[in-house]
């Protein structure tokens, strides 16, 4: 019973992990029908960014309390900054072309970017570790797990619920939603439609680049961190359903506890077992799970 | 109209002898001034970069300053190799095992000879192309036992041990230091390294003590960085000792996720590749831990001149202390001299040829900064070292090693013409 409760505290905490990361990436999707490729490099970019701010706060004494939301200061920063930059500098200019085109666009500018991170902050690793043990741990099954996993799971339950929250009851969510509904028409209806794409892509490169700051303290801070990532969040996404909010959160659900059961019972299926569940519900739903019935346009 | 004193036709010679005559002067120094190029492979990008790749390289340039300015290194003291200055040239590990097969063929056109390879696959590859093109090539760093075990080669050598020896030396230490051990456990990335390191561990503690129990093998992917769900799966397994042969990245995720939940305290756990981390990390890398460095390396190099002198030399210029990486690259570089100069000194005293070297370098002995290198195996292309383990203790804010046992070469290494796998079943037989 013990084990089962640890299985289930493992899922909830690698789940709120991966959706921080799919929620960007399908929000992207959805809006803008583009599957970005650089999603990782916005991760490791925000990894990087908190390493470097978190770095600077603690290294001068200040309150090591406030780090945490020196953590989300880097993130929001790199959204604000590289968000704008890659929309209004790269992307609008291949609005309407093949998707084909642009995710070998957005696979470039993963491959620009991996390599800026070197340009910029070198190959030794970083850490900045003390938020992860500072808040002390926690028992639960007989196991212990540190305080700051709640953190985790609050941002990524926000994050969430806030997206929710904005798109169902805002007027700006609204009129995101006519925009995903439908570019054109929104577009005749005085929608401004390139206004709403870059604050999507911000607020979507916003949210990997949080997932990157809140995973810096747990690791050591190395080029090549966002490859991983880009995969796993790929694979949530399509199990859920690109584009979906919903499909997302149940997406990274169904793969934390996948992934969890596997390594406490049949560690050996660990590295396939996510694919295994992604294959089989594209068998069932070729599209996700949440995938919304598509009008034919003729 | 007077006549010029030196007509034209004196002119004309003269011009035409001048450059000769320098040409004469320069013939001399000339032939041993051509430098020896050697082309260095190691990782500059990606994940292996930062703990191994640019560590060798920096080790490289040190060494070969050094060489070249002749005098400075304990015990080597002429100048370059074999009489020529030493030249190096660098080339990026990263891409996969086809790229680097292409850029070595590339490669060799432009240089004497390589020294490279952390990679296992990159190896495997490199030495039949090696061999094929007819070209001295020392790997340097790579742990799988299979190059010299599935293979004979001329012109391939391997100035570092296999990684054989650093998962046996590991069993023996803890059997030595845990010997009431009964569970262990593991936590390996899932690629040939992981497995490889994992399967000689387990078959060298199911000889050194029978009956032991597997209480879980956690097999995350290569560069994952989340450990929370195997980290859970160690804890709640009971073992008694957890054995992990994580590198760079990864093993610094792992101990930072494993210390705060007292998985070092619950169970011993081994690091086989620890050292390198140590630096930046030992403050929370807690006690108890084993600790290897490969080798005798770094921490546990013995106290020679050369080895002092290495270290200092290293620190001085990167302002860090040199890590395995750095020492097996020095280690490759001061086989190859003794090589280069005992072939010089065969050959009356003239540059050797690639032959003459390769001749020199088999069964050599010589002096590293990690102590005495036999290359002993693989028909006296493959060296072997003693091994050496140590456990962490923490003296105020130093970090110490406790409790070190040095294993010597045969103890850990398998004999030659023997299968490392065969050989651990056996019972370690030394066989004659």
């Amino acid at each position: 019973m013990t084990e089962l409760l640890s299985v289930v505290v493992d899922a909830v905490i690698y789940s709120s992990w991966l959706f921080i990361i799919a929620l960007g990436l399908t929000l992207i999707y959805g809006v803008m029908k583009i599957l970005n490729m650089a999603h990782g490099s916005f991760y490791a970019l925000g990894a990087y960014a908190a390493a470097s701010l978190v770095g600077y706060w603690l290294g001068h004494g200040y309150p090591p309390l406030a780090s945490y939301g020196m953590l989300v200061l880097a993130a929001i920063l790199v959204g604000l900054i590289t968000g704008p930059l890659v929309e209004r500098g790269l992307l609008r200019f291949m609005y309407g072309k093949d998707e084909i085109i642009l995710l070998l666009v957005t696979y470039a500018l993963f491959l620009i970017l991996e390599d800026s991170i070197k340009i910029i902050w070198g190959v030794n690793p970083y850490f900045i570790s003390e938020p992860y043990g500072l808040l002390g741990v926690w028992d639960v099954a007989g196991l212990s797990y540190p305080f700051y996993n709640i953190i985790l799971i609050a941002v990524s339950v926000l994050a969430g619920v806030g997206v929710a929250v904005v798109l169902q009851y805002t007027r700006p969510g609204k009129l995101l939603l006519a925009v995903i509904h439908d570019r054109e028409v929104s577009m005749a209806m005085g929608i401004n439609v390139n206004r709403f794409y870059m604050v999507t892509f911000t607020v979507g490169t916003m949210l990997a680049a949080i997932g990157g700051a809140l995973t810096a303290p747990t690791v050591s801070v190395v080029p090549g961190m966002g490859v991983g990532v880009i995969v796993l969040a790929f694979a949530v996404v399509v199990i859920g359903g690109l584009g979906s909010l919903q499909g997302a959160a149940l997406g990274a659900l169904i793969v934390g506890l996948v992934r969890s059961a596997a390594v406490h019972y049949l560690p050996q299926v660990e590295l396939f077992s996510i694919y295994v569940v992604m294959a089989l519900v594209l068998i069932f739903r070729p599209k996700g799970l949440f995938a919304a019935a598509e009008v034919r346009k003729i | 109209m007077k006549k010029l004193s030196c007509g034209p036709k004196t002119f004309a010679i003269a011009v035409s002898i001048f450059p000769m005559l320098l040409l004469a002067m320069h013939a001399g120094a000339g032939a041993q001034e051509k430098p020896l190029k050697i082309g260095v492979v190691t990782f500059l990008s990606g994940a292996a970069a930062g703990p191994f790749g640019v560590p060798a390289k920096q080790a490289g340039e040190v060494v070969v300053e050094a060489l070249n300015a002749g005098g400075k290194v304990p015990g080597y003291g002429s100048k370059g190799m074999g009489g020529s200055s030493i030249e190096l040239v660098f080339v990026d590990e990263a891409g996969g095992t086809t790229k680097q097969v292409t850029e070595y063929r590339n490669l060799i056109e432009r240089v004497d000879l390589v020294i490279g390879y952390i990679s296992s696959g990159d190896c495997l590859a490199v030495a039949p192309a090696a061999e094929e093109m007819r070209k001295l090539t020392i790997l340097f760093d790579c742990g799988t036992p299979r190059v010299f075990e599935d293979a004979t080669y001329k012109y391939v050598f391997r100035t570092g041990a296999t990684s054989t020896m650093d998962n046996v030396a590991a069993a023996l230490y803890i059997s030595e230091t845990n010997p009431n051990v009964k569970k262990i456990a593991g936590i390996n990335q899932n690629y040939a390294w992981g497995q490889d390191s994992w399967s000689d561990f387990l078959a060298a503690m199911k000889v050194l003590k029978p009956g032991i129990e597997v209480a879980t093998v956690q097999w995350p992917q290569l560069l994952s960085g989340q450990y929370g769900a195997e980290i859970s799966a160690l804890l709640s397994s009971g073992a008694d000792v957890v054995h992990s042969s994580f590198w760079g990245g990864d093993m610094e995720a792992f101990v930072l996720q494993a210390s705060p939940r007292g998985l070092f305290k619950k169970s011993t756990v081994v690091l086989t590749c620890g050292e390198t981390g140590m630096y930046k990390l030992g403050s929370q890398v807690p006690d108890g831990t084993v600790i290897g460095a490969r080798g005798p390396f770094d921490m546990f190099a013995p106290d020679t001149e050369l080895n002092r002198w290495f270290r200092k030399a290293y620190q001085d210029k990167y302002g860090v202390p040199p890590t395995y990486p750095s020492y097996k690259m020095a280690q490759a570089l001061l086989g190859l001299k003794s090589a280069y100069d005992k072939a010089r000194s065969s050959n009356g005293n003239k540059a050797p040829g690639q032959d003459q070297v390769i001749a020199a370098f088999e069964r050599i002995s010589f002096e590293a900064p990690g102590g005495k290198v036999q290359m002993a195996l693989g028909k006296g292309h493959q060296a072997v070292q003693g091994m050496v383990f140590g456990t962490v203790k923490h003296n105020g804010n130093q970090v110490t090693y406790v409790d070190v046992k040095t294993y010597p070469p045969d103890k850990v290494t398998p004999p030659e013409g023997v299968k490392a796998e065969d050989w651990i079943k056996s019972g370690f037989k030394s066989g004659k």
